[in-house]
């Protein structure tokens, strides 16, 4: 066998062979397997289970959560919040994703380093720096009263301020996505184009943006399904009365103690998730979100 | 008054902070000629052919285009066909679409564009890969689309920039001829940076070296290898062998030179009695004879260099190490074979 192999490639035989070879590859990643298999799995299925079991054997949680209307509204509204967040991402992450490209060298390094900066931030930080800037003694409100707004408009716990604080947090994930796919687009191409009698607009339609595309793409996946289940920005900044579906589970467990309708509702979530991403797999292969 | 030239450069520079990419370059480009712009890396011919191109803001200086200074007139309005070293195929249009890509851009109704696009593939020999994304072409039909992506669109000027160098030698051959081909049936005046010597000999009308942001000379390939004006050139060519000489007499345009061990050779030029000069000959000119005792440079073989066609040896004589460039037609001398050199007058050049 090994007499073959070295026949038929033989740097193969020179390749420095480390010992590691020995141990079966099911054995290293075994302590990954396990950690997710009991942090992850473990309780994802019990909550599967509760969903099907609590307080009776049947699918009456399922049918309690898609025949009532405040549930579905809830449902639709998050989608609506979530597609919203994504699209305001989209729209905004995206100039500067192509400025940080085209600038390179220092000043792009600077912008994308303050970009990646707001990951090491907690959420609970960003979150509660908004309730200050949005706060009726805050510096909006402010502003809005010396313009002669007075009562300054109520942002803080209303939608806007949930749109607003999600889409702070989720930005940089936008941003990250659609760069490093800009990043790579040959500036020659550009060159190409503009030889051909392409304008900069023209360029920019016809070249940048379709090659731009799977950024985009792979960006709004990202941005909507950590919308879909939000739950700490929604549920500190947000309106009590437009509730998001994290918070909705959130109040079944606290206030009403109902574990089978809860977990019916995260299975539901779940299972729309999961549906975003075959669908996105189906299109651009998941693999390539890793890149 | 004959016609307007196809491109004129007059007094051109280009400067990046205190680089002088280009520096004061005068260029005449004829209708229809092939121009090559020949140079080692960093010598300032891409900068040259983005200004030609509208890629890049001449410093100072005009750049003419049949008698219209065009300086500011931006890329996408001048008419001009690149290739580029790494073909730039938009990797989400298919070939057709490529090559499509500009005639879009000149208002050119759809039928028309479906004629002219299957014609430019003919022209590059690819009729049948019209349907096919960039990734699957080879690296030789890719740079094919991409002179026919260039072509299609009628440039009043074709500019290549490199465009067979990340090529491997057996294709950039091929492509070297086709290219030459393409370029004679269809009559677009074209320049063509490259850094191979072998590439500019064979495909241009005209070559002009560079150096240093600087024009060094400019002439057909043959002036330019027969009579090189500076050693600079001469060296660009291939292997130069130096030799140092002093005169011994002179009159009427030939001098008398004498060499070491005794040879005396007629040399072209004018220098007087006495003078101590270094003297160029190319490695092809020196032959390495057998040793008949006449009075000639005497040494032994020091290396060998097998290239299938041509052989090159390092011969040890005096101090020095000459090298000699023979046909391998005869056996291939061994290493410390003893040799005596022979050249010829004529072939030697005054540094
Ligand atoms: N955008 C730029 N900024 C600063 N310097 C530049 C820039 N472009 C070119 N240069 C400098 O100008 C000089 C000429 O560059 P150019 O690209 O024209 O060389 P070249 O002859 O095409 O070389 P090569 O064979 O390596 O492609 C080089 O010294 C290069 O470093
Ligand atoms: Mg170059």
């Amino acid at each position: 066998m090994s007499a073959a192999l070295t026949g038929l490639r033989p740097e193969a035989a020179h390749r420095p062979r480390t010992r590691l070879r020995a141990v079966p590859t099911w054995l290293l990643i075994a302590p990954a397997l396990l950690y997710m298999g009991v942090v992850f799995l473990l309780p994802l299925a019990n909550t599967a289970w509760v969903s099907f079991s609590d307080p009776m054997p049947g699918l009456h949680n399922y049918i309690e959560v898609l025949t009532t209307p405040a549930y579905l509204r809830i449902y639709r509204n998050t989608t609506l919040m979530a597609l919203l967040v994504t699209g305001i991402c989209i729209v905004m992450a995206y100039p500067l994703a192509l400025y940080i490209a085209r600038a390179g060298g220092a000043v792009g390094a600077v912008l994308l380093a303050a970009t990646g900066l707001s990951f090491w931030i907690s959420f609970l930080v960003r979150t509660y720096a908004w309730t200050v800037i949005l706060g009726s003694r805050g510096p909006v409100s402010q502003v809005a009263r010396w313009m002669g707004y007075d009562p300054p408009p109520v942002l803080l716990f209303t939608s806007a301020a949930s749109i607003i604080g999600m889409t702070h947090i989720l930005l940089p994930f936008m941003v990250l996505s659609i760069y490093v796919v800009l990043a790579r687009i040959d500036p020659v191409l550009l060159r190409a184009a503009s030889g051909l009698g392409a304008t900069r607009g023209q360029t920019f339609r016809q070249v940048v943006l379709p090659l731009s595309m799977p950024g985009i793409i792979s960006g709004s996946l990202l941005v909507f399904v950590f919308c879909l289940g939000f739950y700490v920005t929604p549920a500190l900044i947000g309106s009590p009365r437009d509730l998001m579906v994290a918070s909705l589970i959130a109040t079944q467990i606290e206030d009403l103690l109902a574990f089978g309708t809860a977990s019916a509702m995260a299975m539901l979530l779940l299972g729309a998730t999961l549906l975003m991403l075959a669908v996105y797999d189906r299109a651009l292969g998941l693999a390539n979100l890793m890149k | 008054m004959s016609a307007p030239a196809a491109v004129e450069m007059r007094r051109v520079s280009r400067h990046y902070g205190s680089v002088a990419a280009v520096d004061d370059l005068d260029l005449t480009i004829a209708e229809g000629e092939f121009v090559a712009l020949l140079g080692s890396s960093g010598c300032g011919k891409t900068t040259t052919l983005r200004m030609m191109a509208g890629l890049e803001q001449p410093s100072s200086g005009d750049i003419v285009v049949k008698g219209r200074r065009v300086n500011d007139v931006p890329v996408h309005a001048r008419n001009v066909g690149m290739v580029f070293q790494n073909h730039a195929l938009f990797p989400h249009r298919t070939a057709f679409e490529n090559i499509a890509f500009g005639l879009k851009y000149r208002k050119v109704p759809k039928p028309e564009i479906a004629r002219r696009v299957a014609r430019a593939l003919e022209v590059v020999r690819l009729p049948h890969v019209a349907d096919r994304l960039p990734s699957q072409l080879s690296g030789g039909q890719q740079q094919r689309i991409a002179v026919a992506r260039a072509i299609v669109i009628e440039p009043d000027l074709l500019l290549f920039d490199e465009p067979l160098s990340a090529l491997d030698a057996g294709l950039r051959d091929e492509l070297r001829v086709e290219l030459k081909r393409i370029q004679k049936s269809l009559g677009i005046t074209t320049v063509f940076v490259t850094h191979d010597q072998q590439e500019a000999l064979s495909m241009a009308d005209r070559i002009v070296v560079m150096h240093g942001g600087r024009k060094r000379q400019e002439g057909t390939p043959e002036d330019i290898y027969r009579a090189p004006n500076s050693e600079f050139v001469m060296r660009f060519f291939g292997r130069v062998n130096s030799l140092p000489g002093t005169v011994t007499s002179a009159g009427g345009g030939t001098m008398q030179v004498a060499l070491a061990e005794g040879v005396s050779l007629p040399v072209p030029g004018d220098a007087a009695p006495g003078t101590k000069l270094s003297l160029l000959l190319r490695a092809e000119r020196l032959r390495l004879v057998p040793d008949d005792g006449t009075p000639a440079l005497r040494g032994h073989v020091t290396g060998v260099d097998y290239l299938g066609m041509m052989v090159r040896y390092d011969v040890a004589c005096g101090g020095e190490t000459f090298q000699a460039i023979q046909p391998a037609e005869d056996a291939v001398l061994p290493i410390g074979t003893p040799v005596a050199l022979s050249l010829r007058g004529e072939d030697l050049v005054l540094s």
